[in-house]
This record gives C-alpha cells, sequence and structure tokens, in this order.
C-alpha cells in the first residue's frame, strides 16, 4: 500500500548506489526529520527534551559507534563507557584550556582523543578474538574510569572531582552549561548525529565498509583478496572510538551538564551495548530503535501508569524497567539476534508485496 | 575451443609485459616442515604464463601447502619462490595480492553475511584507492570510484552467469553458486597468476561441467594463467596444460598430461604401493 517498487526503474549505477532506492524510503525520512526539526520544537516539553529525545539522540550515536566496532567490524567491545568519558573528559579540557573555542569544534576535536585511545587499546585485536579481545577492552574500562578518578588534572583539581560544564554560547545562544534551554541543546544534539549518521552510512556502504564486514565474516579470507587487516581493525576502533567520544562529551556538555567519573563505569558500556544488540548489530538504524526502546522504556512505566491514576513508586520503575530489559535481551538473542532493524527489514518487504504475499 | 563466444568484450587484465610462454612463476627448492612433519620437501616447478597448471596428488600429498606457500599464508624454511621476476621466501597474503595473485579455497571462504556484489566488490578492495574522507562524503570521486570497479564487477557477474544472485546473501546460496562466487572474487582481483584448490569438490557433473567452462573461459579469454588442484583425474587431464605430481611431500612426476597419466611412479602413488 506504501510502499511500491513499481515503475521505478534504474538506469544507471549511479542511481543504484542513491541513498534511498525507493522513493518511499526518502519521503518516510523526509516526514521524521520534519517532526524532528519542526514538530517536536514546537510541541514538545522541557521534559519531553531532557528525559527522552536529547538522552535518546545522544544513546543512539553512542551505539552507532559501538555498532561500526562490533556489527560491522566484528570486534567486541566492552570499553564503550570509558571511551564516551574519554571524548567528555577531553572536551572539558579543550573548553576550560580554550575558553574562546567554539563548542562544536571542541566536541568534534574531543573525538581524536577518544580515537586515539580506542586505537591504543585495539592494539590486542591484532593477536586476539572475541571474549578475549573482550576483557582487553574491559581492562580499557576499568584503567579509564580509575584515570578519570586519579588525575586530578583531567577535572581541574576541583574538590568534588567532578567536571562541571561551563556556559558556552555560539551565535548568542548558550547551548551548555546550566543556563542553556532543552531547546537549543536539543538541536545542536540533533544537527550532530544527522551530521555523523550520514557520513556513517557513507564509510559502511563503501569500501571501508566491505572491509570491515570482510573481516567480521571471515579474517582468513579477507587477508587473502588482499585486506590488510591491521589497518582494518584499527580503522574501525578508529572511527568507532571516534563517535564513541563525541557522543560522549555531548553526554556531558548537552545533556548532564555535570559528570564524575563513576557515569562512565561499566554500567554505561553495558546499556549502550544492550541498545546496539537490541537494535540490530551491524544495521545503523536500529541504533535509533535501540535507543527509543532503552531510555524510552523507564519514562513510560514511570508516566503511564501515573497518567491513569495508579501510584508506582520510583523503586518499582526501576525494577520493572530491569526486568523488562532483561527479558527483551534474552529474548532478541533467542528470537531474531539481527533485532529490531531486522524486524523493519522484514515489514518493509511484506510492505512492498502487500497485500500479494508472494 | 571458445566456449563462450558472446564474452569477447571481456579484455585481458593483465598487461604484466610477460610474452605467453615465457616464465611466470618458478619455485625453487622449497621445502616446509612443521615440527617434525615434513608437509613439503624439496619441491621445484615452474608455471608459464597462460597455461593451466594443474598441482595433483593423493590425500596428504602436500598440493594445499604448496598454494598457502605461493599466496605467502605459509614461510617456507628453505627455497625461494620467483613470480614475475622477483624472489621472495617470506610475505604476507595481501602483499601476495598486490603482486597479482588470486585463489580460492578448498572449503569455500565467502563472506556470508555480504551480498554476492559485495563478495565480488570487496576482492576489488586493493584496487580501490579513496580514503576515508572521501568515503564519508560519498558523492563525488568515491562514488566515481565506486561506479567504476561496479562496472569491471558486472562484467564478471555476467561472465559466471550470476546476475539472478547479485544481491542475495552468499550464504543462502548453494554449494555450487557459492564456489563460482568465490572465482568472481578471485577474478575481480585482476590476477596474474590464479589459484584454484579444488574448483570441483563436491559438485555433481552438471556443475562440474560449467566450472570447467568457466575456468578455460578465464584463461583464454582473459589470458590468466591458473593453477589448480583437483582430484577429478578426468577433469584435470583434459583442462591443464602441464601436470605436477605430489606424494608424501615429494615431487614424483611433471609433464604434459599424457606423459604423466603414463608415469610409473604416479600410477603406483594412486594405487598405493608400500614405501
Amino acid at each position: 500500500m506504501f510502499y511500491r517498487i513499481a515503475g521505478q526503474y534504474k538506469t544507471s549505477y549511479k542511481a543504484d548506489y542513491a541513498l534511498f532506492p525507493v522513493r518511499q524510503d526518502a519521503i518516510l525520512l523526509a516526514i521524521i526529520l520534519l517532526v524532528a526539526f519542526v514538530v517536536f520544537p514546537l510541541t514538545a516539553s522541557d521534559f519531553t527534551f531532557r528525559a527522552l529525545l536529547i538522552p535518546v539522540l545522544i544513546y543512539a550515536l553512542a551505539a552507532l559507534g559501538l555498532n561500526i566496532l562490533t556489527g560491522y567490524a566484528g570486534q567486541l567491545s566492552l570499553g564503550t563507557g570509558a571511551f564516551m568519558g574519554v571524548g567528555a573528559y577531553a572536551c572539558y579540557k579543550l573548553v576550560t584550556i580554550f575558553p574562546e573555542m567554539n563548542v562544536l569544534v571542541a566536541i568534534a576535536l574531543s573525538g581524536f582523543f577518544s580515537a586515539m585511545v580506542g586505537v591504543a587499546f585495539g592494539l590486542p585485536s591484532l593477536r586476539i578474538k572475541g571474549f578475549y579481545l573482550a576483557i582487553a577492552t574491559l581492562a580499557a574500562q576499568f584503567f579509564l574510569v580509575w584515570l578519570f578518578q586519579k588525575w586530578a588534572w583531567l577535572y581541574n583539581y576541583n574538590a568534588s572531582g567532578a567536571i562541571q560544564v561551563p556556559n558556552t554560547q555560539m551565535f548568542g545562544v548558550t547551548v551548555t552549561g546550566a543556563r542553556a534551554s532543552a531547546l537549543s541543546q536539543y538541536f545542536v544534539v540533533l544537527s550532530i548525529v544527522c551530521v555523523v549518521t550520514f557520513f556513517a552510512i557513507n564509510i559502511t556502504r563503501g569500501r571501508i565498509g566491505r572491509t570491515w564486514k570482510a573481516v567480521r565474516d571471515m579474517d582468513i579470507a579477507a587477508e587473502l583478496v588482499g585486506i590488510n587487516l591491521m589497518k582494518a581493525k584499527l580503522s574501525a576502533f578508529f572511527v568507532s572510538s571516534y563517535i564513541v567520544g563525541i557522543a560522549g562529551a555531548m553526554f556531558v556538555f548537552l545533556w548532564r551538564g555535570a559528570a564524575e567519573a563513576d557515569l562512565f563505569d561499566i554500567q554505561l558500556s553495558f546499556r549502550v551495548l544492550f541498545i546496539a544488540i537490541i537494535g540490530g548489530l551491524g544495521s545503523i538504524l536500529g541504533n535509533y530503535l535501540g535507543a527509543l526502546l532503552i531510555v524510552a522504556l523507564p519514562v513510560i512505566i514511570g508516566t503511564v501508569p501515573a497518567m491513569f491514576g495508579l501510584p508506582i513508586s520510583s523503586a518499582m520503575v526501576e525494577h520493572l524497567n530491569t526486568m523488562i530489559i532483561g527479558a527483551l535481551i534474552i529474548g532478541f538473542l533467542i528470537v531474531e539476534p539481527h533485532g529490531l532493524a531486522r524486524f523493519w527489514a522484514m515489514i518493509r518487504e511484506k510492505l512492498i508485496i502487500w497485500p500479494f504475499p508472494h | 575451443m571458445n566456449a563462450h563466444p558472446g564474452n569477447d568484450l571481456i579484455v585481458a587484465p593483465d598487461d604484466d609485459g610477460i610474452a605467453k610462454g615465457a616464465l611466470l612463476m618458478d619455485v625453487k627448492n622449497v621445502s616446509l616442515a612443521f615440527g617434525g612433519v615434513k608437509a613439503i620437501t624439496d619441491i621445484s616447478f615452474d608455471v608459464r604464463k597462460g597455461e593451466i597448471r594443474a598441482i595433483i596428488g593423493p590425500n596428504g600429498a602436500g598440493k594445499t601447502s604448496m598454494l598457502n606457500v605461493i599466496n605467502g599464508f605459509y614461510t617456507p624454511q628453505t627455497g625461494t619462490i620467483t613470480f614475475r621476476g622477483h624472489a621472495r621466501r617470506a610475505m604476507k597474503p595481501h602483499h601476495a595480492v598486490r603482486q597479482g595473485i588470486a585463489r580460492t579455497f578448498q572449503n569455500v571462504a565467502l563472506f556470508k553475511g555480504m551480498s554476492t556484489l559485495d563478495n565480488i566488490m570487496a576482492g576489488r578492495s586493493v584496487l580501490m584507492k579513496r580514503n576515508i574522507v572521501w568515503q564519508m562524503l560519498w558523492h563525488g570521486p568515491a562514488l566515481a570510484e565506486e561506479i567504476e570497479h561496479r562496472e569491471k564487477v558486472e562484467e564478471i557477474i555476467d561472465f559466471l552467469e550470476i546476475e539472478h544472485i547479485r544481491h542475495t546473501p552468499v550464504g543462502k546460496l548453494p554449494y555450487g553458486l557459492q564456489k563460482r562466487v568465490e572465482l568472481g572474487r578471485a577474478l575481480a582481483m585482476e590476477p596474474s597468476l590464479l589459484l584454484l584448490d579444488e574448483p570441483m569438490a563436491g559438485m555433481n557433473l552438471e556443475e562440474k561441467e560449467d566450472m570447467s567452462r568457466f575456468i578455460l573461459d578465464v584463461n583464454q579469454q582473459r589470458g590468466t594463467t591458473i593453477a589448480l588442484i583437483e582430484h577429478d583425474m578426468g577433469v584435470v587431464m583434459d583442462l591443464s596444460d602441464r601436470v605436477v605430481v605430489l606424494d608424501y611431500g615429494k615431487k614424483i612426476a611433471d609433464g604434459p598430461p599424457d606423459q604423466v597419466k603414463a608415469d610409473q611412479a604416479v600410477i603406483d602413488a594412486y594405487l598405493g604401493v608400500s614405501h
């Protein structure tokens, strides 16, 4: 009904390589972007921005970074939280050392710091695979969080040991710090996420993405078709950690406003990993669906029963959330290892041939 | 004997300046051992430009080890391999690909999660140059490069008659087609020397005939030199120009099919006599 590919002929390879070979996909995305850029800003409340929309976007971006490493290049990582921390602390240092620097530039640069750290901790991937590599990245997770606590220079010797985001302005509008409005932060986050997603789609569908997928599917064969395994793996660590790093910088600067080292502990790593798994490994769209589910679930559990007058304690919300997410992860691993993105792909295929099942 | 006259469009990819019939690869006194196990003992043979060279022998004779040495997967303890005039002993497989050696595997080694098209495109990774910044932007040089290589890949897809499975993930394909896709991926590398490790293992007669036709076409139309391992003696004797026979890691015969077929040592190796 909505999807019809009949009549959409491709007469060149260029047309075949269009971002949306099916016209309806482009229309759908245009509607989503319209809602995100116009409808939400006009209608949503500060609570919606701060509790739902901004965290969904930031978590989706972090999951996208992890997905490039784990879903595309096949290298399991448990250090995502710490790499986000590297981005956040790097951004904090940049902004406090160079107060004139535009915060966008600071966020973009802070990604390079986490990319460097990611490559350094990715070096073991040249020797070890799978769970053993996961343990190596786990070492990064604990080491870096320890470093955030012990290296006082990182948090400018604050007595509290936390980093406090300063007020910064862009084009006369305060975008970070206590005085920033949720709307302005939402626009900054949305814009960065859109741009990074566009780049990520392009990288993953081109030569480099194929190289990563080849390494994921069979590394020996990849080497024998001439792919340099070291380059492929380390470039995946670089790109992945870069995206994770800017997600971490945004996490603190455009959402939390302040952070302690504990914020970047293993819980955060697992949270991002769950988003990537539930959303779908090896997919870009999946990160958004997964983030929507994981972030929205506690909000829904917290607000919906209250709307119907049911009293629900915050502890209850917490417990329900843990139980449901745990069940979902087990369910997904059994039923559909490719996650929500595959569900959407199946629905789309059904819609294309609807109402004829064959 | 042009089995496939429609495909004359395909130009010979390797212009390495070596005349047909001249020496392409020379394997000299190569020995390979894993601890105390001697896989290959002092083997020498050569491959000439434009020929189909078969390596045969009973199970465990060291055939696959020989291919692994040639494409850099194993480093032999002694001996040299001279390929296109460059002598070497140790090298990485991706260097071998850059020199123009491509191969297929005894057990299909495709990228199972990727489509046929992506698998064959992955074979051209070495030939693609645009860096990550261009890849990020996509439109412009990266897209132009992608299309340029796509055209080459589509020629191979046409040639191997696998148009209908272009977008199918290869994990879902039947075995015979997977073997064909793997040949396509090797061809996409535009090799001077193509190594085929049992290209017809596990195939039925019809699939074997198809594969033989493709091997001959590759050799004749694209001018690619081929070294292959195969157990089907009928196929080997029909296809190859020269045959080298290994047994227990040693070379026991080398020459045209008819001569090898009549060789007493070969007959003994295959029928089995006490050593």
